[in-house]
């Protein structure tokens, strides 16, 4: 018998302090199988949001620096500006990248910095409980939407990704989900595609990735994934959004 | 075949609903964390015949990395 | 040369290759001259950021991975990046930040003030923690202050405040300017984010949940504010000796003042004047021990009143205090200051 798998060498041991069913623990671990298959681990600089994530630096064994709440995309401009040759990638919730930090990526994005950022959508502020986000659909129930997201109330959720794609600097970007096995994988690829892409100096690369929170969305985790499906990818349509490489390559 | 770390497991369930042959159900006897892990059943399952064929879907889903998956 | 040129001259010799900035009033020459001279040499990094916010956190960036790194604005943007000031303290990182104060609160206006005394050297922003903050009063020392500061804050691994006003940084004076730095002659710094590389991976961080390791980090800090406090106090002292009246002021205040106490020592009134470079550390013991020989004091800022504080924490009751200030960008000329000096001299019967 032979092991086919097993823990990335790029993440500690330790195990995630994240909720049943999150999908952050997904991720870290397909981000670990990215930097061990494509050998980053010595050259590439991760960036933390403020949000259930910030502790990532005890998962990834991988230099790591934190940003204040949001502007991430903007530590990773000063620090890719420094270490041109590494791989300096954000990891930002929908409430880092979409309220507070929306400026700093669309210029980063629009000056075409070749940072990687991975966006976590799973539609609420998790850390803090549960309040409404950018990205909390209308009709979708959190702490300071009552009685679900009212358009005259609470106004219209941001598609931050189709924004990007506007951006002239941004060179991919992608949506994908990690509520099963397949998209889990077509995860992956996005994102070891946009470590490539800036390490050919494309531009700016991002994968917005449909996240499940069971805890905050009350659900099962396996309803949660359901829900990523039925209706969370419905406003926020799973696919390529931008590719100006024109490499028809995947990551293996 | 695989094998679960039972005191990674936080019974998510998730493992369960992606495979295949319906080799993985929840286990009765707590974890220390307090959860009821997943368990792999192919062996209580000889009389079926069902086996593993080590298609991985359940070790990419979980989220614990809880699982390890071995082929012949 | 102009003082804000000299800022950004004096900073590129200094070995910073980072600036990130944003426009407004009254340093934009700093930013402007920064985006021609860093486009000349090798590594140099310039960006007009789309805010203060995000240009504080570039310098973050370019910090943590081992530039010596620059910020410039003024009120209203140093107001934005106090968060990023309270990260770059906790995280230990050094940092140039450059305020030319201009009037305020508010939007204010663009003529020079002081009255950003308390932000700069009580922290600035939430947290318990201190900056370095150096007050030049003349080109020639926004030279030297600038080029000591990135030094000062690779030492400490501490951000340092220069903190100047609209009026020098638009004056122009001859200035010697010092020698250019050796990048690669800087002590090796083995904290950076680098990407692990024949060493084990590390981070940085503030974040720090358990408060028994947060008290930890907060007594790390004062433990070296103390040793700031005993090595890096800076001040400079005229006409002490027989002085009846002192007259307390920092930066272009005390160059109005010092034309004023000439005029006054010339009409044969006692007046010293001690200016304090460092605004924190803050020359506590130097103005206490004045007091020995001198028991009144006068202190004049272009503010309502924030160097006064510290002065009165100074005295520690010995000695009184007279507070002259005019906030909103008045500029006072040294005539002016005189006769208010003089009028307060005589009224104490000093002469």
């Amino acid at each position: 018998m032979k092991k086919v798998f097993s823990r990335p060498k790029s993440l500690k041991k330790a195990p995630f302090h994240y909720c049943a069913g999150c999908g952050h623990s997904i991720l870290h671990r397909i981000i670990g199988e990215v930097i061990d298959e494509m050998n980053l681990q010595e050259k590439i600089v991760g960036i933390p949001p403020a949000g259930c994530a910030v502790l990532a630096y005890f998962y990834f064994d991988i230099d790591m620096g934190e940003a204040s709440h949001g502007r991430g995309a903007a530590l990773a401009t000063g620090m890719k500006r420094a270490l041109p040759d590494r791989v300096v990638f954000t990891y930002q919730g929908d409430g880092d990248i979409a309220a507070i930090g929306t400026a700093e990526t669309i210029h980063a994005a629009s000056r075409g910095e070749n940072i990687s950022t991975i966006f976590v959508n799973n539609g609420v502020y998790g850390m803090t409980g549960g309040q409404m986000a950018p990205t909390t659909i209308l009709g979708q129930h959190t702490t300071t939407s009552p009685g679900g997201r009212k358009e005259k109330r609470d106004g219209f959720p941001i598609n931050l990704s189709e924004m990007l794609a506007v951006a002239r600097g941004s060179a991919y970007i992608e949506r994908t989900a990690v509520n099963s096995p397949a998209n889990i994988l077509k995860t992956k690829k996005a994102i070891a595609k946009a470590f490539r892409v800036q390490m050919e100096g494309h531009g700016f690369s991002l994968v917005e990735v449909l996240s499940p929170c069971p805890t905050n969305w009350k659900m099962e985790s396996v309803e949660a994934c359901k829900w990523i499906d039925e209706v969370m990818a419905v406003h926020f349509p799973l696919g390529v959004l931008k590719d100006t490489t024109g490499d028809k390559k995947d990551a293996r | 075949m695989i094998e679960i770390d039972s005191e990674l497991c936080k019974d998510c369930k998730l493992c369960i609903s992606v495979c295949p042959r319906k080799l993985i159900e929840s286990s009765d006897k707590m974890n220390q964390k307090g959860y009821y892990p997943a368990i792999f059943i192919e062996k209580q399952l000889k009389k079926e015949g069902r086996k593993c064929t080590g298609c991985s879907l359940c070790a990419i889903m979980c989220p614990e990395i809880a699982i390890e998956v071995y082929r012949a | 040369m102009r003082g804000n040129h000299v800022v950004a001259e004096a900073a590129v010799r200094a070995g910073c290759r980072f600036y990130f900035g944003y426009p407004i009033t009254p340093q934009n020459e700093i930013p402007e001259y920064m985006s021609d001279r860093l486009s000349k040499i090798e590594g140099g990094v310039f960006i007009q950021a789309e805010s203060e916010i995000a240009s504080i956190h570039m310098v973050i960036g370019a910090s943590m991975a081992g530039g010596r790194a620059m910020t410039s604005s003024s009120g209203p943007g140093i107001s934005l990046k106090q968060e990023g000031i309270s990260f770059l303290s906790a995280l230990e990182l050094p940092a140039v930040i450059v305020n030319m104060s201009r009037g305020g609160p508010g939007l204010g206006n663009i003529a020079p003030s002081q009255s950003d005394y308390f932000q700069a050297t009580r922290g600035g922003g939430h947290g318990d923690y201190r900056t370095i903050v150096l007050a030049p009063n003349s080109c020639q020392e926004l030279a030297n202050l600038t080029y000591a500061a990135f030094d000062l804050a690779d030492k400490y691994r501490t951000p340092v405040v220069i903190l100047g006003d609209g009026m020098l940084g638009q004056m122009m004076e001859p200035v010697e300017l010092p020698p250019e730095v050796q990048i690669k002659k800087l002590p090796h710094k083995d904290w950076t984010l680098t990407g692990a590389k024949g060493r084990p991976s590390r981070f940085l961080r503030s974040l720090i949940l358990d408060p028994f390791e947060e008290e930890e980090l907060n007594w790390k800090l004062m433990r070296k504010y103390e040793r700031i406090i005993k090595e890096e106090v800076r001040w400079e002292t005229s006409f002490a000796d027989d002085a009846k009246l002192m007259v307390v002021a920092f930066g272009i205040a005390a160059r109005i003042a010092k034309g004023a106490i000439k005029r006054l020592q010339d009409e044969g009134m006692k007046v010293g004047l001690i200016r304090p470079i460092s605004l924190w550390p803050f020359p506590y013991k130097a103005i206490k021990e004045l007091t020995k020989k001198v028991k009144h004091f006068f202190v004049f800022e272009m503010n309502m009143g924030q160097m006064l504080e510290d002065v009165k924490l100074g005295l520690d009751g010995n000695g009184e205090v007279h507070f002259y200030g005019r906030p909103g960008g008045i500029i006072l000329t040294p005539l002016e200051v005189s006769r208010v000096i003089s009028s307060y001299y005589y009224q104490k019967r000093l002469g």
